[in-house]
């Protein structure tokens, strides 16, 4: 069997980063391991009660793993919003919503009821998107369908 | 220090939030920490249209939408959208789509609501690219 162990996005800023999903998104810390002749830093956080997958925080790498025009390509493609998305399960939007919004995480949309459950979404420091979402079984009556 | 793009997707995102309202290049200017000036232009540089356009193009993905998807009138679609004239939307949303609202409507069978689309993919795949587009006309 072939499992899904972490996934990745690139940051700008490893602490940065760090704070945000740790401090107000809620994760913890999986490993945070640096090589420093490398200048390389390997961090990982992931959810509370679910220890088998996490998400790699990862600097966006300069020479030699990459020339600067590309790092500088890649700093701004995730700046600007087009890195990725992060898909989040909740039983309770609200509750999640009302719980990352006092530690201060900033949503883009309240929870919004949707046919196939309630969804919100928020942005981390680097851009990408984290879309954050009860499932709930599928019904016109509750939101319009896109 | 985040990355200059970085503030001006503050911009876009309260776009996306706030499309029914009416926002100004001022309001979107401060959300992203610069000057109107200087904001429409660094919008347009990055993402690659003005933030008028995007707001507008907006819009009309959203009206489409709720044209496709619910029993809503013409009327109260336009309005729930952030249009402040019929006329001006009907004209533009026929131009870019091709077909007047009603039509639109009418080309797509009450099933397609049931297909399973999440709502971030329809806005981000269904937002109009019509190269006829004449944001100045809009209203």
């Amino acid at each position: 069997m072939v499992r899904i162990a972490n996934a990745q996005f690139w940051v700008h800023d490893q602490d940065e980063a760090l704070d945000f999903y740790t401090t107000k998104v809620g994760f913890e810390v999986r490993a945070d391991v640096s090589m420093d002749e490398w200048g390389f830093r390997w961090l990982v956080v992931g959810p509370v009660g679910q220890p088998d997958i996490g998400l790699v925080l990862m600097g966006i790498p300069g020479p030699p793993m990459t020339d600067a025009e590309t790092a500088a390509q890649m700093a701004e493609v995730v700046a600007k919003g087009a890195g990725g998305t992060l898909f989040l399960e909740t039983d309770d939007c609200q509750a999640a919503y009302d719980e990352l919004s006092a530690r201060g995480v900033v949503f883009n949309d309240p929870p919004t009821p949707q046919p196939y459950g309630i969804d919100t979404s928020f942005r981390d420091p680097a851009g990408n998107n984290v879309r954050l979402t009860q499932v709930l079984e599928f019904s016109l009556d509750r939101g319009v369908a896109p | 220090m985040a990355h200059p793009a970085r503030h001006l997707l503050r911009a876009k995102d309260l776009i996306d939030a706030r499309y029914a309202e009416d926002l100004t290049v001022a309001d979107l200017a401060a959300v992203a920490g610069l000057s109107p000036a200087h904001f429409s232009r660094e919008f347009r540089r990055t993402f690659g249209e003005s933030p008028h356009r995007y707001l507008l193009t907006r819009r009309l993905e959203r009206a489409a939408a709720l044209l496709r998807n619910t029993d809503g009138s013409v009327t109260d679609i336009c309005f729930a959208v952030g249009h402040t004239s019929l006329g001006s939307f009907t004209t533009t949303f026929t131009r870019v789509y091709g077909m007047s609202p009603t039509a639109y409507r009418a080309s797509f069978p009450p099933a397609r609501r049931l297909i399973r689309v999440p709502d971030c993919v329809a806005r981000v795949y269904g937002r109009p690219q019509n190269r006829t587009f004449r944001e100045a006309a809009v209203g």
